[in-house]
């Protein structure tokens, strides 16, 4: 069995070495959010006004900001706070949304055209503004954040969901399991959830990026994760000042992490997708 | 007049040593390993074979429409002398469609959902001919009117949802006839359709490919359909070519072991469950002696269902079946069969009507709350396509363990396990295939599992939804013979329904004919399959395509 299953994400990975490629960019992520803090070379906040606005060198990979502090180091701590943001943002919607929509999706009905309504007043809302909304409304604190980036996520969480069960309810293996005497609950979170989770994964995936590029956005505009805190969005935010001057590496360097953050879940999306579909395997 | 005077002879299209090549992950696999036939100028051709045999594989390559996948690796493919395997791309564009044209299996999905039926024919015509637009119409709605279609005026501006299954191959039909081809295939033409639309369609296709002598391949899985449409019907079987014959010859004497096979288990109105399986390979166990019931298991009185506000789907059925006995439901599409064996089974509700199971109404039981009453493990049912019938992410094991542990309340793994591998015993599925998914299992085998998983629960009456529509015909009679081995050691009941009366006649006691929702008669099999009263049973029943040696083919 663990084997066979070694072959088979070795058969996707050889089709598409992107992924594999994404995988490994996501595990250094991950790497990095859990030992940031042992790993930096100097202390992220640690200012030294002597040394400021350095640019990049042997010393300081890339550079110093305007209080003198690493920015290699402010970047590697800020990993665990952008990831903790998008995980837990996207663990709740998608928990919420998969619920939310399998139901919808199965039982059809009044509910289900209500609740298709509220996700549309949502989705017409520009969602940034929503956000920002929310957690100008919420407070400045890092679950408001949370919150609400998984508030503006749900409505595709709900749709995806939603689709998926519908077009599965009907099937024979359905039908075939409340005959053989599962209730109406029971067909839903046994059967329909797990058959959509390969789906729903690559969903996940994808959503992750956008998650972090919502929290660094949120805190670019000076919403959520405030100064000191090493943050992306905010590095980028305080190096947008500097940039006229020529002083290139503030926002390069946190504005590169970004980018790859989200390009690597971007990329694993499609993947895990083969990876988790049984039908993919022979 | 003698089938074979009326070809002349000369060969329209040569296949030699044809072997054909697709790369999957699994490496490359062959799916035709040399091939070699001839079809003469008009000359019907049938191609039979089941799936996977390399028939439909066979026919892309003569229109080269393989997809990427598919490559040609020897042999050659002449049609009037010219080798197409060499052929460029617009000498194949001007080729197809204008000498060789072919009519696809699922007419629905072959036409352009989005574009009306009339203009489709005319970019057909337009696409070789130079021709006005309406010169093209007109030349359409000839073309509509030859395939028989009512008021094609009105017809033509139709979009393929708007007409019926029939219909759409009609189309596809006048389609591919349209610029008057040499050779026409059509892969699997009627399959998906009724029978008595199939009869209809058939003749018609014959009829015009005879008129205007065209050459014709039949591809089909069907033995009876080739045998009464085809002059010469060859066998292939796992890429191979077995056997070639006029269809007198190969029903009466059939020379190669798998055409034996082939023709054995092809139901025909005198076949039984035993003579399936060629040399006596099985034999019908006796019947479960059982106590002679007092009153019938289940009485079915003056069911009603309408969908939202639509013609009744079930309108006023009722019906009895005892302990042990097999009652055979049949009926075209849109009969309702399958809609009373869902409310049988209790998986949807009735608008009216009563259920009486044992004794208790059990049609009063809402369906929502039905997993829940003692009946549940008493009535099981088997569905009809076994490949969507099992959930994709459970194992065979889970698959029938799931009934035992929601109805019997097993939950310690030893004895689940214990008995899921008792029940695919029974159901002859080997016990080391009993932790593969779905997808690792061939169509038998899945139909195996779901059989094993319909009686986990000891079910004392078993519903049976076109069991075996979905399954090749050797597999069909293998199956055909379990339910019937099944159904006498275990004393269940059975409710069958199929389209297949011949499956029907030799699988149930009982039958009961439904059109429109009604019952049009019912009766013991044996009388009414002889002796049928209604005219509709009748025309279903002529409507059945089989060999039939007393009409030995000689109608021109």
């Amino acid at each position: 069995m663990t084997t066979s299953t070694l072959s088979h994400v070795g058969y996707v990975l050889r089709g598409n070495p992107l992924t594999a490629i994404a995988g490994c960019g996501a595990a250094l992520l991950v790497f990095v959010a859990l030992f940031g803090p042992w790993i930096v070379p100097y202390d992220p906040v640690a200012s030294n006004v002597s040394i400021s606005l350095q640019p990049p060198s042997s010393a300081h990979w890339a550079g110093t900001d305007q209080l003198g502090r690493d920015i290699l180091s402010r970047i590697l701590a800020a990993t665990r706070l952008d990831l903790l943001i998008a995980a837990s943002a996207v663990s709740l919607s998608f928990v919420a949304g998969a619920l939310i929509g399998s139901l919808c999706g199965y039982w059809g009905g009044k509910v289900d055209r209500w609740i298709g309504r509220i996700v549309d007043v949502l989705m017409a809302f520009p969602l940034f503004v929503l956000a920002m909304a929310m957690v100008a409304a919420l407070g400045n604190r890092v679950e408001n954040i949370i919150y609400a980036t998984a508030i503006i996520n749900l409505p595709f969480y709900i749709r995806f969901a939603r689709a998926e069960v519908n077009v599965r309810r009907n099937l024979g293996w359905v039908e075939a399991a409340r005959a053989s005497g599962n209730s109406h609950t029971q067909v839903v979170t046994r059967f329909l959830l797990p058959n959509i989770l390969p789906a729903m994964a690559v969903q996940i995936s994808l959503n992750l990026g956008w998650a972090i590029l919502n929290a660094a956005g949120l805190s670019f505009i000076g919403l959520g994760v405030q100064p000191p805190t090493p943050e992306w969005g905010i590095m980028v935010a305080e190096g947008a000042r500097f940039i006229t001057t020529g002083k290139w590496w503030l926002v390069a360097f946190p504005g590169l992490a970004l980018m790859l953050a989200v390009l690597c879940f971007n990329l694993l999306g499609d993947g895990l997708r083969d990876i988790l579909d049984p039908r993919m395997r022979t | 007049m003698s089938r074979v005077s009326r070809t002349d002879g000369t060969a329209l299209l040569t296949i030699e040593d044809l072997a054909v090549s697709f790369s999957t992950r699994r490496g490359t696999v062959e799916a035709v390993r040399g091939i070699s036939l001839t079809v003469a100028k008009s000359e019907i051709l049938g191609v039979v074979g089941e799936s996977g045999s390399g028939k439909s594989v066979t026919a892309f390559s003569v229109m080269r429409l393989l997809d990427r996948a598919g490559r040609i690796t020897r042999g050659t493919i002449r049609f009037r002398g010219q080798d197409i395997t060499r052929l460029g791309a617009s000498d194949l564009r001007r080729l197809r469609g204008a000498e060789m044209s072919m009519i696809f299996q699922n007419p629905r999905a072959s036409l352009n959902p989005i574009r009306p039926v009339g203009d489709q024919i005319s970019d057909a015509l337009r696409a070789h001919r130079d021709m006005s637009r309406a010169a093209a119409r007109a030349r359409t709605l000839d073309l509509l009117k030859s395939v028989l279609i009512r008021e094609p005026e009105k017809r033509f501006d139709a979009y393929p949802h708007e007409l019926s299954g029939g219909m759409c191959q009609r189309v596809m039909m006048a389609m591919a006839m349209a610029c008057e081809p040499d050779l026409l295939i059509a892969d699997e033409p009627t399959t998906g359709l009724d029978v008595t639309t199939q009869k209809t369609v058939m003749d018609q296709l014959s009829a015009m490919v005879r008129e205007r002598g065209m050459a014709m391949i039949l591809i089909t899985h069907d033995l009876g359909l080739a045998s009464m449409y085809c002059d010469r019907v060859a066998v292939m079987e796992q890429g191979l070519m077995v056997e070639t014959a006029a269809p007198a010859t190969l029903f009466s004497a059939p020379k190669h072991a798998y055409t034996k096979r082939l023709v054995a288990a092809s139901p025909t109105p005198t076949s039984t469950v035993e003579s399936l399986s060629p040399d006596g390979a099985y034999r019908s166990p006796p019947l479960k002696s059982e106590a002679t019931p007092t009153a019938p298991l289940l009485t079915v009185d003056n069911l009603v269902k309408r969908f939202d506000g639509g013609a009744p789907a079930v309108d006023g059925v009722s019906f009895a079946i005892g302990a042990g006995e097999s009652l055979g439901l049949v009926g075209e599409s849109g009969s309702g069969k399958s809609t009373i064996s869902r409310i049988v089974c209790r998986l949807i509700d009735a608008t009216s009507g009563a259920i009486r199971f044992a004794g208790r109404n059990i049609g009063a039981i809402p369906a929502r709350g039905f997993h829940q009453a003692s009946e549940r493990a008493d009535i099981q049912i088997v569905f009809q396509d076994p490949g969507d019938s099992l959930n994709p992410r459970f194992s065979a094991f889970d698959s029938i363990a799931d009934p035992l542990r929601r109805l019997k309340g097993i939950s310690d793994n030893q004895s689940l396990r214990r008995r899921a591998l008792d029940c695919a015993a029974r159901c002859g599925l080997p016990a080391d295939l009993i932790d593969r998914f779905p997808h690792q299992l061939s169509g038998g085998q899945r139909a195996r599992v779901g059989i094993a998983r319909a009686i986990a629960a000891q079910p004392k009456l078993l519903i049976l939804d076109e069991p075996t529509a979905a399954l090749d015909v050797s597999v069909q009679a293998v199956i055909l013979q379990l339910l019937d081995r099944l159904r006498r050691e275990e004393g269940m009941a059975y409710l069958f329904v199929s389209h297949d009366l011949n499956v029907i006649r030799m699988m149930c006691e009982r039958t009961i004919v439904l059109k429109e929702g009604r019952v049009v008669e019912q009766g013991p099999s044996d009388q009414l399959f002889a002796r049928p009263s209604a005219d509709y049973t009748r025309d279903l029943i002529s409507a059945i395509p089989h060999f039939d040696p007393g009409n030995s083919r000689v109608r021109v």
